[in-house]
């Protein structure tokens, strides 16, 4: 496994920059371009996620976010707690995001978490000090077809 | 990171040409445009999603904002030319069931 972590102020002009890093990696690692486009929405939520928490308490923290590279698939995690973490410490340590975190933690309704799980293979939230968000995708597609909740339609 | 917003004034309508990316630096943007444009009744606002490369959850939110805020005014909101992947996401979200959609039929399969 090849790790890459990137530490930014969690400032919304720095989410395009995480996407291009991130379009690089999984390009390099032969994802398809519906995978990369796929793999940029839910990166970007996560960050979007953390950017806000940080405006929420008018500070301007850090986001990091790590990738995990390895033969078969793509680690991503984004946190905001503003310190590095152990890669293979926290995500030993996370565990499957509960209802009360995506609701408190993930701003804009379910949405950009609803994204985050239906574009990924795997996905955990875990708040400690601060939130963070893991993400896997396999290079071969193993995803499951999306089911057709519609999140939107209860609230319009 | 960069978003472009062009306007247009029909007799009715209003039409939009978005390009670039719309995330959580230019949503906020856009939200402020799309507001000012759907401020009196009855308004009609088209908007061409053609050469939009990247949308997320902030930009969806936007659209339902403006949708919910012209059928309070009995207005209308229309995207059109939508690239597949674009299509896709709202297909996901089941947006495609609520807001008056179509795609970009020269879109080559992307």
């Amino acid at each position: 496994m090849e790790y890459i972590e990137m530490k930014l102020p969690a400032k919304p002009d720095n989410i395009g920059i995480i996407r291009l890093t991130l379009s690089g990696i999984a390009s390099s690692m032969g994802f398809t371009y519906e995978d990369v486009e796929d793999l940029k929405i839910a990166v970007s939520e996560a960050c979007t996620n953390s950017v806000q928490h940080a405006y929420d308490k008018h500070e301007v923290g850090e986001v990091i976010v790590g990738f995990g590279i390895y033969e078969d698939k793509l680690e991503m995690m984004v946190a905001d707690s503003g310190k590095s973490f152990n890669f293979n410490q926290v995500r030993a340590e996370i565990g499957p995001y509960t209802e009360s975190s995506t609701v408190e933690q993930l701003t804009e309704g379910g949405l950009g978490l609803y994204l985050i799980e239906t574009l990924m293979d795997e996905v955990r939230v875990m708040n400690h000090s601060g939130v963070t968000v893991f993400m896997m995708k396999y290079l071969n597609g193993e995803r499951e077809t999306y089911d057709t909740i519609n999140p939107i339609g209860k609230t319009v | 990171m960069k978003m472009n917003i062009h306007k247009h004034h029909e007799k009715k309508e209003v039409m939009v040409y978005l390009e670039g990316e719309i995330d959580a630096y230019t949503a906020p943007k856009l939200r402020e445009e799309l507001w000012s444009l759907s401020e009196k009744e009855n308004n009609i606002i088209i908007i061409n999603l053609k050469d939009v490369t990247y949308l997320d959850s902030t930009g969806l939110g936007v659209f339902v904002g403006l949708f919910k805020r012209l059928k309070s005014k009995n207005g209308e909101l229309e995207l059109i030319e939508l690239s597949n992947r674009l299509k896709k996401l709202f297909e996901m979200t089941g947006l495609i069931n609520i807001i008056n959609i179509s795609v970009n039929t020269e879109d080559g399969g992307r």
